[in-house]
């Protein structure tokens, strides 16, 4: 029954292939490519239009980019393809799916594929801070293409207000209680406006990878197989978290929703919020107030997490195909599709030279946050990520949430989170 | 001759029963003996193939601390959704089946939740619920309450999905109360009204009973329901904070999904199904016998 229902696809698959390979008798190989679109606005167009272009370029490659959903969703899709026996030759995938992309002995490294001394040289092009998540065993697995990074919005009219001077936003931890204590407004035990607020539903581990990283420990070696959820750096950073909520008053207790938060900052609630650099648009849209965009603060250092999808290869196709994809994805990710990509999305530059081009150093000056974003970068460190990253994560962001809300202290509820974590990936060591 | 005519009627039967057994067999019987044996085997990943475990899967859920914090909120989700919204439920259909003006309109507004996608509704409530800015808060504020952060805080939050479960539902069930009500003969009320009987006496022991088929109908859907309506949990709390509104369906989803473990995802589907058969034989061999059928 399932093995016909197959079959069928795969006709109705062929059928259509027939169908496209009329219009276009040029080309010699085909490729299938996956990519999820995360963030708001009409990115497939963006997308159909980049690969246009690469096949107006390239008349003997025919490419069918298809939209997939979310992260989730396209990975499914894609190890689902790939099960099959119809699968995509390449894929833009949530950088996280790294090692389990391994596990299922799904992609090729790139250094296997690349042949000239100049595809080598291309594999270096991009800022470190972003192959850290498509690098492990020594090898390049996956690239950066849709890639963001979390920052912080801060009001500047809440900060003259408050008698702060808004072109100086927080500079390190101190001053960012310091300073958010003055910006808590209140009529009586109301609070109209909190200090501070750090979402803590949805990715509490990425922006706790930003604290633990500030305050100089990162949460997770290169092998993808130890965690560090208990050194007392990292303990020390969610101790601030919280106290940033029970002790020094400038942020709700509880856990603060990802969803609304961008709300929240609009209407005033907040003077200044955390969030990922894929709401600089919306906030630039909506705000009625004059609005900064800051990097993050340092404890020990300066230091933010990164995120987004890299693109991967396929191990499950030939060697021209694997060639092609090459091709298409070094197009994608020249300094001039980078540029334009950024342009259109929000999403940062991949590599320094692209905002070298002539659009993108335009865009930044008339736009000067969307630079925020690339001069953090060399304080970046790679997203969470590592075998069994699903339930690891899960354990990291069930003790941060327990921590917030006070039913665990933060030590407590991150050793246990660092035994559990122990267990699951010993037979990875 | 006589012998193959039976015969014939058999084929004639089974082939009747074909089309039905077919869809049956491969979307339900098979994927269920599917889960069981599954359960039995461990994930297995290109380098490392599925092995027979077996129940080793069931060990680690019965030490699998959060299996046991979605159990303990599922109970507590069921008891608090399925007595109240069946009671709201009952108590919507006597007022709308009676001669009220805009009968129509009081209908529909009771019946809309129902027909609203749960997703959309869950963001709406989203925004009802956001501390400060949120509609509840501002409703509290303008009584001079101090406002709360009510899907943050693993006292309330379960409670807020509670809440939201009970408004989507009620007006369901009361669909249900409403045709049984209209089903009601009226000569009944006549002759209860000749005899003296008080309208509360009439309804205990004619309305009340005459419904009991509908009631039972519509608590096994409520209980089902308990366990199988999740969706809100996506939108409103992705089963935080600390796993405080996570709900078992929930967390077979993200099982199965989020951390790649079929065989565990199984195995709690295993779990599920066979409460849910225990509950449903329970209250149709219990409440059966003291249920009064025309």
């Amino acid at each position: 029954m399932i093995s016909q229902l197959k079959r069928f696809c795969a006709g109705l698959g062929l059928a259509a292939a027939v169908g496209a390979g009329v219009s276009s008798p040029a080309s010699a190989v085909e490729l299938t490519m996956y990519y999820p679109v995360a963030v708001g606005g009409p990115l497939t167009k963006v997308v159909d239009g980049l690969v246009a272009d690469f096949q107006k370029a390239n008349p003997d490659v025919k490419v069918n980019a298809i939209y997939a959903g979310n992260y989730n969703d396209a990975r499914i899709k894609a190890l689902a393809a790939l099960k099959s026996g119809q699968p995509a030759q390449l894929s833009v995938m949530f950088s996280i799916d790294l090692y389990e992309l391994i596990e299922q002995d799904a992609i090729v490294a790139f250094d296997d594929i690349v042949k000239t001394d100049d595809d080598k040289a291309w594999l270096k092009s991009f800022y470190p801070g972003l192959m850290e998540n498509g690098t492990t065993q020594g090898k390049t697995w996956g690239i950066p293409f849709q890639r963001s990074t979390i920052v912080m919005y801060y009001n500047k009219d809440a900060f003259k207000e408050a008698g702060l001077d808004p072109n100086h936003p927080p500079a390190n931890w101190d001053e960012m209680a310091a300073m958010g204590k003055k910006l808590v407004k209140k009529s009586g035990d109301q609070v109209d406006r909190w200090g501070v607020m750090i979402p803590s539903t949805g990715y509490p581990y990425w922006m706790f990878q930003a604290l633990s990283m500030q305050n100089g420990e990162v949460l997770m070696n290169g092998d993808g197989n130890e965690t560090y959820f208990d050194k007392p750096a990292v303990v020390e950073a969610l101790n601030y978290w919280v106290g940033l909520g029970s002790k020094e008053g400038v942020m709700p207790s509880g856990t603060i929703e990802w969803g609304t938060l961008r709300q929240n900052f609009l209407e005033q609630k907040t003077a200044i919020m955390w969030h990922s650099t894929g709401n600089l648009t919306a906030v630039k849209k909506n705000a009625s107030f004059d609005f900064g965009v800051a990097m993050l603060p340092a404890s020990k250092r300066r230091g933010s997490p990164t995120g987004g999808g890299n693109f991967y290869i396929f191990k499950k196709s030939t060697p021209e195909e694997q060639e092609a994809s090459l091709r298409l994805i070094k197009f994608l990710t020249s300094p001039e599709k980078a540029a334009e990509w950024s342009i259109a999305t929000g999403y940062m530059g991949t590599r320094p030279d692209a905002y070298q081009t002539d659009a993108l150093k335009k865009y930044v000056v008339d736009f000067p946050p969307a630079a925020v974003a690339r001069d953090q970068l060399e304080f970046a460190t790679a997203e969470l990520s590592t075998y069994q990253t699903g339930r690891v994560r899960k354990l990291l962001d069930d003790a941060i949430q327990a921590a917030l809300t006070g039913s665990k202290s933060p030590e407590e509820a991150l050793g246990s989170a660092q035994k559990q974590a122990d267990r699951l990936l010993k037979r990875y060591r | 001759m006589r012998f193959s005519q039976s015969a014939l009627n058999h084929v004639y039967g089974w082939l009747l029963l074909t089309p039905a057994a077919i869809l049956l067999i491969a979307f339900t019987h098979y994927p269920t003996a599917a889960t069981l044996w599954q359960s039995f085997f461990s994930t297995g990943t290109a380098l490392r193939p599925a092995a027979f475990v077996g129940l080793d899967n069931y060990l680690f859920m019965l030490e699998d601390d959060v299996f046991w914090t979605v159990v303990r909120n599922n109970v507590i989700f069921a008891a608090g959704t399925i007595p109240v919204s069946i009671a709201i439920a009952f108590l919507m259909a006597i007022w709308v089946n009676g001669k009220l003006p805009l009968r129509g309109l009081a209908r529909m507004s009771y019946f809309t939740p129902t027909i609203l996608p749960m997703i959309a509704v869950a963001n709406i409530w989203l925004f009802f619920y956001s501390p400060d800015i949120g509609l509840l808060d501002q409703v509290l504020g303008a009584f001079g309450l101090p406002g709360h952060n009510w899907l943050g805080d693993p006292d309330t939050v379960l409670g807020c999905i509670i809440v939201l479960a009970i408004w989507k539902e009620a007006g369901f069930f009361m669909i249900f109360y409403l045709a049984a009500l209209q089903s009601v003969p009226p000569d009944l009320e006549e002759a209860a009204k000749l005899e003296g009987a008080s309208r509360w006496y009439f309804f205990r022991r004619v309305t009340f009973p005459l419904l009991m088929p509908t009631t039972l109908f519509v608590m096994i859907n409520a209980v089902i329901n308990s366990f199988k309506l999740v969706d809100q949990l996506f939108i409103l709390t992705k089963g935080g904070p600390d796993n405080a509104s996570s709900l078992l369906l929930y967390y077979i989803y993200e099982v199965a999904f989020s951390f790649f473990d079929q065989a565990y995802a199984a195995t709690l589907t295993v779990v599920l199904l066979a409460a849910l058969a225990i509950i449903a034989i329970g209250q149709f061999v219990i409440l059966d016998k003291r249920i009064h059928y025309r």
